[in-house]
């Protein structure tokens, strides 16, 4: 609104100018234009002054506490899961790094899946096989369709919820186990040399990056063709194993063990992490699934049968011409769907997924009633969560652009 | 059917036989028969739908047909990638929308089949590439982007392209029909230059003053056949079938 009326007040200003005669300041569209952005910030700074003084006035009145004082008291009760070490007596300002890394956590796994998943049944859209071009539009058809609510409450509370009990767990191998407390895999403790190991796959993973400038520069001297994407998985798999074996396998497995009613030892995964994060990666992932297709599908067929004629092999004109094109399309669309995934995880609430959300607007505000400060730090942490994914993918999507058209 | 011209087998770099295609039921190709000699230039044209660039995609496998064989500089067409891609490789082809590749600047568009298929050094395929783009006219162009180029420039980039995989023959389906008239000469120039230098041409075009000028043979297609094929003069002066010079007074008259 304002903008349009400066455009038609500086035409206005340019007819008047034309006539020579000069105008009273007042009458200056951009002064005029500048006077009604102040008098709009003047509005709404006052308006939110009025309500937050209102509010912190009533509720001295009623003798809430104010404040962020609150971040160093005892909570005082105990989290479902927690990745730092976390008890009963720690601090408010403790539940809500805990929250947030368990924010990150869901986050992080439901954009690593929804991304697989999004690019498989994305791909198998173009099939040559009907039964898997069929299964990829049901995927997107039914997942996209149903509120994300319900698919949370469909794996946690229909699927989840019915698994046999611990005693009856379904097992894999005698080492994963999976039964209604959630999933339980081995974990690998490492001993004194098993931080050789873990330098061989540093080492592997810089070694990618100087591996491909490497092949890039040989290629640019001799035209030899260096396969770089099998050399770089051969090292990552590689060169780690390669180490723990010289080093003598310095670590061992500590097994999940039935005791009692229950599993004890190795990785616990606990359902409503389970649910969330399925619901969140096959949700997101239908629409990626859709990005995917529409990126692929705005390429012309054109550009495959040039490639084609050129004698370039399938697998080439997919990485040097499809997928680059694509991309263009893609990227900015899996911005959008990185930032819902990371909103959608306050789902977490209803099943007790101790997210953000749930730990510190759930129940810190609950037992400080201190609204404003715990809903303000959350809306933060949320901001600059998806303000980080933004900016990358932004860097992501710079490079793929295409410079101009 | 005209009778196909004979010539000593091993000259003939095509060799169509009793070619036949199929889309679904519908007959696309009906029994094509066609050899063409080194050097030889052909122009082929016929009504729309008439089947012109389904046989000219047919000879790099763009398309696939379903019976007959296909003999390409003595490389049989089979199911085979490995013959299918050294098929490729010895045919350029242009097409009606240039097809660049948007994503590349001029110069990386004519590199990329001699970095990635003939495995080149980039300084030497680089400069390959700067000797057909001055060829073409434009070597002022080669960092810029296909977008930024005129209809008739991004033609001739891609007639470029082709020649840098230094193919043996050269197929060119419509390149004139999507240009502005004032574009049109610039891009039949070069294939008239390309022509006279010797290289085996099948060209799909309704360019008449072209096919007069260059063509060895002038082939005329309805309805998936080979209705009359003959040297440009004849064909155009005194053509036989009732169908070709029903068209030819159309295309004339218009
Ligand atoms: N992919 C396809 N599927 C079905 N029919 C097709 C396909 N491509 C072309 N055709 C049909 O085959 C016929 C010949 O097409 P085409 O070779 O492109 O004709 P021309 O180049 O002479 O105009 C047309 O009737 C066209 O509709
Ligand atoms: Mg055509």
């Amino acid at each position: 609104m304002l903008k349009q009326k400066t455009l038609e007040q500086t035409k206005a200003a340019a007819r008047r100018n034309k006539g020579g005669r000069s105008a009273a300041f007042y009458n200056n569209p951009e002064i005029r234009a500048l006077g009604y952005q102040l008098l709009l910030v003047l509005g709404l700074g006052y308006f939110f002054y009025s309500v937050i003084s209102n509010v912190l006035a009533n509720m001295e009145a009623t003798g809430i506490k104010t404040g962020f004082g609150f971040l160093t008291a005892s909570a005082g009760y105990d989290v479902l899961m927690s990745l730092i070490p976390f008890e009963a007596t720690d601090t408010y300002g403790r539940i809500f790094i805990v929250g947030f890394l368990n924010t990150i956590l869901v986050s992080v796994i439901g954009i690593f899946f929804a991304t697989v998943l999004g690019f498989i049944f994305g791909v198998a859209h173009f099939s040559h096989n009907w039964l898997i071009r069929k299964v990829a539009v049901l995927y997107v058809e039914i997942f996209r369709n149903i509120p994300l609510l319900l698919q949370v409450f469909f794996w946690y509370f229909a699927v989840l919820a019915t698994l046999p009990s611990a005693r009856q767990s379904l097992s894999l191998g005698e080492a994963i186990f999976l039964n209604v407390r959630g999933l339980y895999v081995p974990k690998m403790v490492g001993s004194d040399l098993f931080w050789v190991a873990e330098v061989a796959l540093a080492v592997a993973i810089a070694g990618i990056f100087v591996l491909r400038r490497w092949a890039k520069r040989r290629q640019a001297l001799t035209g030899q063709i260096f396969p770089v994407f099998y050399t770089s998985i051969a090292m990552v798999i590689g060169l780690p194993v390669a180490a723990l074996l010289l080093t003598g396998l310095p670590f061992t497995v500590e097994y999940p063990e039935l005791r009692g009613f229950n599993y004890f030892g190795g990785i616990t995964i606990i359902p409503e992490l389970m649910a969330l994060a399925i619901a969140l990666s096959v949700y997101t992932g239908s629409f990626i699934a859709e990005a995917v297709r529409a990126g692929v599908q705005s390429i012309p067929q054109g550009q495959t049968e040039a490639a084609r004629s050129l004698g370039l092999s399938e697998k080439r004109i997919m990485s040097l011409i499809i997928v680059p094109q694509a991309m263009r399309v893609i990227v900015p669309l899996l911005n959008s769907e990185y930032q819902s995934l990371v909103k959608n995880s306050t789902l977490a609430a209803a099943i007790g997924y101790p997210d953000l959300f749930n730990v510190f607007v759930g129940t810190a505000l609950n037992q400080t009633g201190q609204a404003i400060e715990t809903i303000f730090m959350t809306i933060v942490v949320y901001f600059i969560v998806n303000m980080v994914i933004s900016f990358l993918m932004n860097r992501l999507n710079n490079a793929v652009a295409l410079v101009s058209r | 059917m005209s009778a196909v011209k004979s010539s000593s087998g091993a000259e003939d770099i095509i060799v169509i036989e009793n070619l036949n295609k199929w889309y679904g039921n519908f007959h696309v190709l009906r029994d094509i028969n066609l050899r063409v000699k080194k050097g030889e230039r052909i122009v082929i044209c016929g009504p729309s739908g008439s089947g012109k660039s389904t046989t000219i995609r047919c000879i790099n496998r763009l398309e696939e047909f379903q019976e007959g064989s296909l003999v390409v500089d003595g490389v049989e067409m089979i199911n085979d990638v490995k013959n299918i891609e050294t098929i490729r490789k010895d045919v350029g082809m242009v097409f009606q929308h240039f097809n660049l590749f948007p994503h590349l600047t001029i110069l990386e568009n004519l590199t990329l089949g001699p970095i990635w298929v003939q495995k080149k050094p980039k300084a030497e395929a680089e400069a390959t590439a700067m000797q057909y783009l001055e060829r073409v006219k434009i070597p002022d162009q080669a960092d810029k982007y296909p977008g930024q180029l005129s209809g008739g420039q991004q033609q001739r980039v891609a007639i470029a392209r082709s020649l840098c995989m230094n193919p043996n023959i050269m197929l060119f389906d419509e390149p004139t029909s999507a240009l502005d008239p004032e574009m049109i000469k610039e891009v039949l120039d070069v294939m008239v230059e390309l022509a006279q230098e010797g290289m085996t041409m099948l060209c799909v075009t309704h360019e008449m003053g072209f096919a007069k000028k260059v063509a060895d043979r002038v082939i005329f297609m309805d309805a998936g056949q080979i209705v009359e094929e003959n040297e440009p003069n004849e064909f155009f002066n005194n053509p036989q079938n009732e169908r070709t010079k029903l068209f030819l007074s159309q295309i004339l008259n218009h």
